[in-house]
């Protein structure tokens, strides 16, 4: 991964703009997909092909055209101009009612006046499937969300968690090929999240269906994808699997969004096939890798905090990849512990360090601290 | 609560009962003079039975009211749909100014205007007199359907329209969403709407007056000219059984709304119980 | 454990096989691109207001200009000599704009409507306050108590009131009985009995909505204030009256607008002295059967209302407004 030159992704034009080569074997394929509301694109020229059985996810903050961009995909939008094709099949025009996609909402949208099996059942009978077909089906679904012996409640009987299990039992039972997914942790609590995380992963994977989840919580996108994008005013900004997102970002906006990162603006003073070499006014950046770049070129250098490790003494070598300054502030978070250095030209640093030890080394606000951290923790930024 | 509030509310409700309760007590009364009592007797209502004007008018009084509040829902789902739903269409000012028109025009407007309008009709297509139970069931059905588009539109943008995409992702087509899903969740609105308009079809004595003609005497018409020339105990035998009906209709819709909102909490109630007890379990 | 999505289920429809479908479903695309459904759910109840709401006014506008009561058109418009005449016959509207009885009639009915309206709000405000004071148990049923009464004919109610106003009525009896006074009371056919059986019926209408409001009131506001060191009199007036201001707009207009043409309870408990103008409207009808007069003076009542309409009908699409998505739902949504 090291290996993989950050300048195409940088220096290049964001993946999505360029239209989505010709892939056949793509399950879910969105071609130049717009929505214009009035003069606004809230969707703007998206093109991305999706595998079968991936988890897709669209992580951007409101307003950024992943509600619309899901929206479409299920069919209550009409899109202004571009195509979607599910299996080759061109969807766009097909009313909601005429696509084999299935939509689990941020509120859930369970049918008040029905039980918790006849809401299962609903989208069975208007297919208009034999008695004993939906049967079965039902039952089935029921045992795979572990709702069976609620079968007979109203929505208004059931907890928030029972009541988001009985929607995505729901909109599981026709077998969509396409599942699609609105924020779909939205409405939990916080320990109540992380355990259905899991558990809303293994049911989709169980079942094998493709899925596009839409959310504006980086955590859920990160651990629920197999590939993300991240959206920011209508277009993907960068596409990828969590991973290369986090720790190859595209560009600062990416950089920023994603986690916590420390920025340093820089100039390319040294580049070669193996290394390059960024300075900043007051510090020496070390890459391990070479970009393809301008001497004097004004470049990003990004750098996440769990990745520097901080130490009263300083190390061997002072004047490359060291960052030198005094803690103002430190926050114990249990896990681990995040200190803020005012660096010497101004800057602050973040750095999180894990909490290894039960009685491990406090670092006191006002402490003076060297910063280190190795060649391959960098990543260049172009744009 | 302070003795001033106690007193307000005494006398507030004294007021609003004691004309109700001097016609009960004065309908078995045996004098002729409702106000001067001499005994009891039940004979005004015996009277009541004997006398065919009141009973052909509380008839052509029930089917004018069932016809008009059943249109009145009818139109008043349409309109209430439109607004809530569809949120621009060309004229859709003038069309809420249209709903909402006869909620605030004074009904001998509403009367005359109807009346003139049948005339003209009349005289346009030769002689047919369109005056009497159509006219009035029209007149009604106008006024009601702005009462009823009232309160059924309060309910239906309350609905959460999540759960009518749901429906259609599902596989309904928007009319089956209609039958299906809206239509249930706004049945109890439906419900106040038609006691509401059949209520206010049953008490209309002004546009009434101006729209029927003989054979089609409703029961506020007929008490009106009776009471104008004075004071009739019959009308007192009428008014109790329409209070005593009207009491057990109310006491008994508002225990049942009672008892129903109580099972829903106690309903929530329990599966938030369950549900912690639950986590705690895990 | 789950058989893959293609073995189980029909295929998706493909776009195109409606077409191939029967007769029936293609006119049912007919329509739906032509947005017929939508059209006839705005168009079914907007075609009957209009037919039998505003054509008749229409009616009544042309009558009121006209000589005798002739609803042809032709009556105001004459073509000769290559010019279209128009006849508007004014005399009514002249008549009324200048005649002092019908000018004091208007006047009248503005003012007693005012009356009413500020009687009933100085009785219902603190009834509605006070119902809000009540255990939260005994509320429902103090709502209940207050609209029972709507909900019996107002005809026989006002009727009533006339057993108690009359000269040998109830309270008349009670009085002599008592010997307190030696003559019944003159008390029916006074302006005091019609605006008695004013503010009797539209009491409930500005109790209701003022409660409404009233109700919902956040409590912890007054502890605040009470907090930052208002007695509980200025904490009421700065407080409580403030935020409940839609609640008086509401039972104000729900009082006021109706009022101004009230019609049975004028002619029932009403004398000579109280002019109201309904009252006459339906006398130049069914006494004078001048429909043209009538006719003027219909008109000349919406002038007089239309102004609080306005506010009411913009008030009313505010709050019908309200509750709306922003984002436009398209295709979905529509039928």
């Amino acid at each position: 991964m090291a290996a993989m030159t950050p300048a195409a992704a940088g220096a290049a034009t964001p993946a999505a703009a360029a239209p989505a080569a010709y892939d056949d074997s793509a399950f879910l394929r969105v071609d130049r997909l717009t929505k214009r509301f009035g003069e606004v694109a809230a969707v703007d020229e998206v093109s991305i092909a999706i595998r079968k059985g991936e988890i897709f996810a669209l992580l951007g903050s409101s307003g950024c055209g992943k509600s619309t961009l899901l929206r479409m995909l299920a069919g209550f939008e009409t899109p202004s101009s571009g195509g979607i094709y599910l299996e080759g099949q061109e969807i766009s025009r097909l009313r909601p009612f005429e696509r084999p996609i299935n939509m689990m909402f941020q509120s859930y949208a369970l049918f008040p006046h029905l039980t918790v099996w006849e809401n299962v059942a609903f989208g069975l009978k208007r297919h208009k499937q034999p008695r004993e077909r939906i049967e079965a089906q039902v039952e089935r679904m029921l045992n795979l969300v572990q709702l069976k012996p609620y079968a007979q409640r109203k929505p208004h009987q059931l907890s928030g968690g029972q009541q988001q299990r009985v929607a995505l039992a729901r909109s599981l039972a026709l077998e969509p090929r396409l599942l699609l997914l609105d924020e779909p942790l939205g409405a939990l609590d916080r320990k109540l999240r992380a355990q259905t995380q899991f558990e809303l992963s293994s049911i989709i994977k169980s079942v094998g269906v493709t899925c596009v989840l839409v959310t504006h919580d980086q955590e859920e996108a990160m651990t629920m994808a197999d590939r993300m994008a991240v959206m920011s005013h209508g277009s993907f900004v960068q596409v990828g699997a969590p991973r290369e997102i986090y720790e190859t970002p595209a560009n600062r906006f990416v950089a920023d969004f994603i986690g916590t990162v420390n920025l340093f603006e820089g100039v390319l003073v040294e580049d070669e096939s193996d290394h390059c070499v960024i300075e900043t006014p007051a510090w020496r950046f070390y890459v391990g890798h070479g970009i393809t770049g301008v001497m004097g070129q004004k470049l990003s250098v990004a750098l996440r905090p769990e990745k520097v490790e901080l130490s009263t003494q300083p190390p061997p070598r002072t004047d490359v990849n060291c960052l030198h300054g005094r803690v103002v502030e430190g926050a114990y978070f249990g896990a681990s512990s995040l200190y803020r250095v005012a660096l010497g030209d101004g800057n602050r640093l973040q750095v999180s360090v894990p909490n290894s030890e039960r009685h491990g080394e406090v670092i006191k606000v006002g402490t003076e601290v060297y910063a280190t951290f190795s060649a391959d923790a960098l990543v260049v930024l172009v744009s | 609560m302070g003795r001033l509030a106690k007193t307000w509310l005494g006398v507030g409700y004294a007021f609003l009962y004691l004309p109700i309760f001097t016609l009960v007590i004065f309908s078995f009364n045996e004098s002729r003079m409702p106000t001067v009592w001499t005994g009891l007797s039940l004979r005004w209502y015996s009277a009541i039975a004997n006398d065919s004007e009141i009973v052909s008018a509380v008839l052509v009084s029930l089917k004018i009211a069932l016809a008009s509040a059943s249109t009145a829902i009818v139109l008043g789902t349409l309109a209430a749909f439109s607004i809530s739903r569809y949120r621009r269409f060309s004229g859709r000012t003038a069309f809420i100014a249209h709903i909402n028109a006869p909620l605030v025009v004074p009904e001998v407007i509403t009367g005359l205007s109807l009346l003139l309008f049948f005339v003209a009709v009349e005289n346009l297509f030769g002689g047919v007199s369109l005056r009497g139970m159509l006219a009035i069931w029209i007149g009604h059905t106008t006024i009601c359907t702005a009462y009823a588009t009232v309160v059924i539109q309060a309910r239906l943008s309350e609905v959460d329209r999540s759960v009518e995409e749901a429906a259609m992702d599902l596989g309904c087509r928007p009319f089956q969403v209609f039958y299906l899903i809206i239509l249930p969740s706004i049945s109890q609105a439906l419900a106040s709407a038609w006691l509401l308009t059949f209520t206010i079809s049953l008490d209309d004595v002004v546009s009434t007056s101006f729209l029927s003609a003989p054979g089609s005497t409703t029961l506020p018409v007929l008490i009106f000219s009776r009471a104008r020339l004075g004071l009739d105990p019959t009308v007192n035998a009428v008014a109790t059984i329409t209070v005593v009906l009207v009491g057990i209709g109310v006491t008994v819709a508002s225990l049942l709304l009672v008892r129903q909102e109580r099972r829903r909490a106690a309903a929530q109630a329990a599966a938030y119980r369950e549900a912690t007890l639950a986590a705690a379990a895990h | 454990m789950n058989t893959p999505a293609s073995c189980s289920l029909p295929e998706a429809p493909v776009p195109g096989a409606e077409a191939a479908a029967g007769p029936l479903a293609r006119l049912m695309a007919f329509l739906r691109a032509r947005r017929w459904g939508r059209k006839s759910v705005i168009g079914i109840p907007y075609v009957f207001l209009v037919l039998f709401f505003s054509l008749p006014f229409l009616v009544v506008l042309k009558i009121s200009v006209s000589e005798a009561d002739g609803v042809q058109f032709k009556d105001i418009f004459e073509f000769s000599d290559g010019t279209l005449l128009m006849r508007l016959h004014l005399s009514n509207y002249q008549f009324l704009a200048t005649d002092p009885l019908y000018l004091r009639t208007y006047a009248w009915s503005v003012c007693y409507a005012a009356i009413n309206t500020v009687i009933c709000l100085f009785i219902g405000y603190p009834f509605a306050y006070f119902m809000t004071k009540a255990r939260p148990s005994l509320r429902p049923i103090l709502v209940m108590l207050v609209s029972l009464p709507f909900w019996t004919s107002y005809l026989l109610r006002i009727y009533a009131w006339k057993g108690l106003l009359d000269d040998h009525g109830v309270i008349n009896n009670l009085l002599v009985w008592l010997q307190l006074v030696d003559e019944p009371l003159k008390m029916m056919y006074t302006p005091y009995s019609m605006m008695i059986g004013m503010v009797y019926t539209y009491l409930p209408f500005m109790i209701l909505p003022l409660y409404g409001t009233l109700v919902k009131a956040d409590p912890r506001l007054l502890e605040a204030a009470g907090d930052l060191g208002t007695t509980p009199w200025k904490a009421f007036w700065l407080v409580t009256v403030p935020l409940s201001k839609a609640g008086i707009i509401a039972g104000s207009m729900l009082v006021f607008i109706p009022s101004v043409g009230e019609y049975v309870i004028p002619e029932l408990l009403g004398g000579p002295q109280t002019l109201m103008i309904a009252r006459v409207l339906w006398d130049e009808y069914f006494q004078n059967v001048d429909w043209p007069m009538a006719s003027a003076v219909a008109v000349t009542m919406i002038g007089l209302i239309l102004v609080p309409l306005v506010f009411f009908n913009r008030y009313q699409s505010g709050v019908q407004g309200a509750g709306a998505d922003d984002e436009p739902h398209a295709a979905g949504g529509a039928a």
